[in-house]
């Protein structure tokens, strides 16, 4: 029985991860290692993989100080009353209950520009809505409660007495927090910048909806590959997933490196 | 620092947590907070240190009132009770933290940082990290980072409860010696009461978010204002109608009054030892309690059972055995008021004048 259950695990492990990554990789490179780099050097894959790497800096940057800051509050606000922090601690999970898609159509529908608040953006020449604003929205949506469910269980942990020591010994808000809470919560900080990463590299649905996927302007790698597989461009659509699967295993290696250094300190 | 609190209040939620307590501090002397935990004890430290703040009531500083003075600026060193130690920073660090916020120079930081470490015995331990060092040495780093800054004013929160037995009894002794040595005005709180009488020129007994006491260990050890103080320092048998022992008749007159007696206020032996045997009660011993540096016995008088001590020195107790038993005095309290009543008998009734 107990074998069983091993060499299904396995097989699940097999079938769902190995045999993707190794398709995407020999898909890549059917047609050599020429078919590989016009795939991935084609203006349009540029701009794509350039509009994703624009959207994960903003969306990073924009999700760790906000995400931070939520948690902080979340956690130590004393101004919000209890029923307040409930509500909002509640409504951070939202995005991972709703899809991807339906975020997308709520920034549609509430800055796009048939919309009043889109009219008016769009008449200051700030275009929301099939536009990198409009998509570095859409996946800030969907990574938000990463970088804040990753912080606030670490911010919990240590407490606040190490704060008030500070403040005991002179130290005011910014220098305890950098000197102080800072280096308590690095490590949940980088796990929420890793995870926000993957996650705006491969985020397809809410941004297909918010940018309109108009080819060398509002597309992105993802966006790219699901039109190279609709023209039955496979080998494209290949080569750019394998830009983005590198970077993906990447990554998870600097976090599993990351988590070692937390077990020296 | 002198200290001068009146009238504060503190309320959490519904919760009163401190009511109306007022107190003052003389410049150098050290004050233990002592009380039953849930008492408001260090809701009152953490006021004075502006880690909370009051509904109502005055903090003076020096005659300065710091109400609205955040924690910085007033001039305090606190100790946690778990330390809080910075658990990234080695012992150095973690000193010079205080120092640092000062903008002082390296060599200066440096060197107050030796000088603490010398006078706290961390020598040779600066590069370690909190996580290496045992209960005792960290909770000496927590001293010296409070100190560091040059407080005027040392707030120390359960300081020993989180370390074993031995080493507690070695800290408070040597606490003792270092607040003297800094002479700097310090108050900490504690549940222990022979931690209490043992460090603090003062103890305040605090209740139920009230000052029940204020004084030396012995004034209120050997002059309990309330039945609570008398009944929390020192340990004592409740006595519900102390009219039905010999000597206490009297008592009778107030209705309603209870007793309490100290173990020392009891004398047990045999009736021999007794000048006057008249004002002894009889008595079976009902457990004997071996206490490493003498005998805790229970004996049960008529229906009361009172607890006293005995030396090794004496003949062995056993339980069962007929005993008399002279009660010099106890401390009756009611509703209203409380005194100390002597045994009334004890005055010889036919004194031979020669």
């Amino acid at each position: 029985m107990r074998r069983i259950l091993i060499a299904l695990t396995y097989l699940v492990f097999i079938v769902l991860l190995i045999i993707p990554l190794f398709k995407i990789g020999t898909g890549a490179w059917q047609e050599g290692l020429d078919g590989l780099i016009h795939a991935i050097t084609r203006p349009e894959a540029v701009h794509a993989l350039m509009m994703t790497a624009w959207i994960v800096v903003v969306v990073t940057m924009l999700n760790t100080i906000f995400g931070v800051m939520l948690a902080m509050y979340l956690v130590r606000g004393t101004w919000m009353g209890s029923r307040l922090k409930q509500f909002l601690n509640s409504i951070v999970d939202l995005p991972f209950a709703v899809s991807p898609v339906i975020g997308g159509l709520m920034i549609v529908l509430i800055l796009g520009p048939s919309t009043t608040i889109g009219a008016f953006f769009e008449s200051i020449g700030f275009k929301i809505v099939y536009a990198f604003p409009g998509m570095v929205l859409a996946t800030l949506f969907v990574t938000f409660p990463l970088m804040v469910r990753e912080v606030m269980p670490v911010l919990q942990e240590v407490g606040t007495q190490q704060e008030e020591a500070a403040s005991t010994l002179g130290a005011y808000g910014w220098t305890t927090f950098w000197k102080v809470t800072w280096p308590l919560i690095r490590f949940g900080v980088i796990y929420g910048v890793v995870l926000t990463i993957a996650r705006s590299l491969g985020e397809f649905g809410a941004v297909l909806v918010v940018s309109g996927n108009v080819m060398n302007k509002t597309q992105t790698a993802t966006t790219l590959v699901y039109q190279d597989v609709e023209n039955f461009n496979v080998v494209s659509a290949n080569g750019v997933a394998l830009v983005l699967a590198v970077f993906s295993v990447l990554l998870l290696l600097f976090m599993e490196w990351a988590k070692r250094r937390r077990g020296v300190h | 620092m002198h200290i001068e609190v009146s009238g504060l209040n503190k309320h959490f939620g519904q919760f009163h947590a401190v009511k109306d307590v007022s107190f003052s501090i003389e410049k150098g002397h050290l004050i233990g907070l002592l009380g039953p935990s849930g008492g408001g004890k260090t809701s009152i430290l953490r006021m004075l240190a502006g880690l909370e703040s009051p509904d109502s009531g005055d903090i003076l500083f020096h005659g300065r009132r710091v109400n609205d003075l955040p924690p910085q600026e007033r001039g305090i060193g606190f100790v946690f009770q778990n330390y809080a130690l910075f658990k990234h920073m080695t012992v150095y660090d973690n000193i010079a933290f205080g120092l640092k916020i000062k903008k002082q120079s390296k060599q200066q930081i440096k060197a107050r940082v030796m000088e603490l470490v010398e006078l706290t015995g961390l020598s040779g331990f600066e590069h370690r990290y909190p996580h290496q060092l045992s209960g005792g040495q960290r909770q000496r780093v927590a001293f010296a980072r409070a100190l560091a800054p040059e407080p005027q004013l040392l707030l120390l929160d359960e300081p020993f409860a989180a370390i074993d037995a031995k080493i507690r009894q070695e800290l408070r002794t040597w606490l003792r010696d270092l607040i003297e040595r800094v002479g700097i005005t310090s108050i900490f709180v504690t549940h222990d009461q022979d931690e209490a009488i043992e460090v603090a020129d003062e103890i305040m007994i605090i209740s139920q978010g009230r000052v029940e006491q204020k004084g030396t260990p012995w004034d209120i050890y050997k002059a309990p204002q309330t039945p609570f103080v008398a009944s929390f320092i020192g340990e004592s048998s409740i006595v519900d109608n102390i009219s039905e022992l010999k000597g206490f008749e009297d008592a009778a007159h107030w209705p309603s009054t209870r007793a309490l007696i100290r173990p020392e206020y009891i004398e047990i032996g045999s009736r021999h030892e007794f000048p006057i045997a008249s004002a002894t009660e009889q008595g079976r011993i009902k457990h004997i309690h071996f206490r490493g540096s003498e005998w805790m016995v229970e004996v049960v008088v008529g229906k009361h059972t009172l607890i006293t001590y005995r030396s090794l020195e004496k003949e062995v107790l056993h339980p069962g055995d007929e005993i008399y038993v002279l009660i010099h005095r106890a401390y009756l309290f009611n509703d209203h008021d409380s005194w100390m009543m002597e045994n009334r008998l004890k005055v010889d009734p036919m004194p031979v004048h020669i």
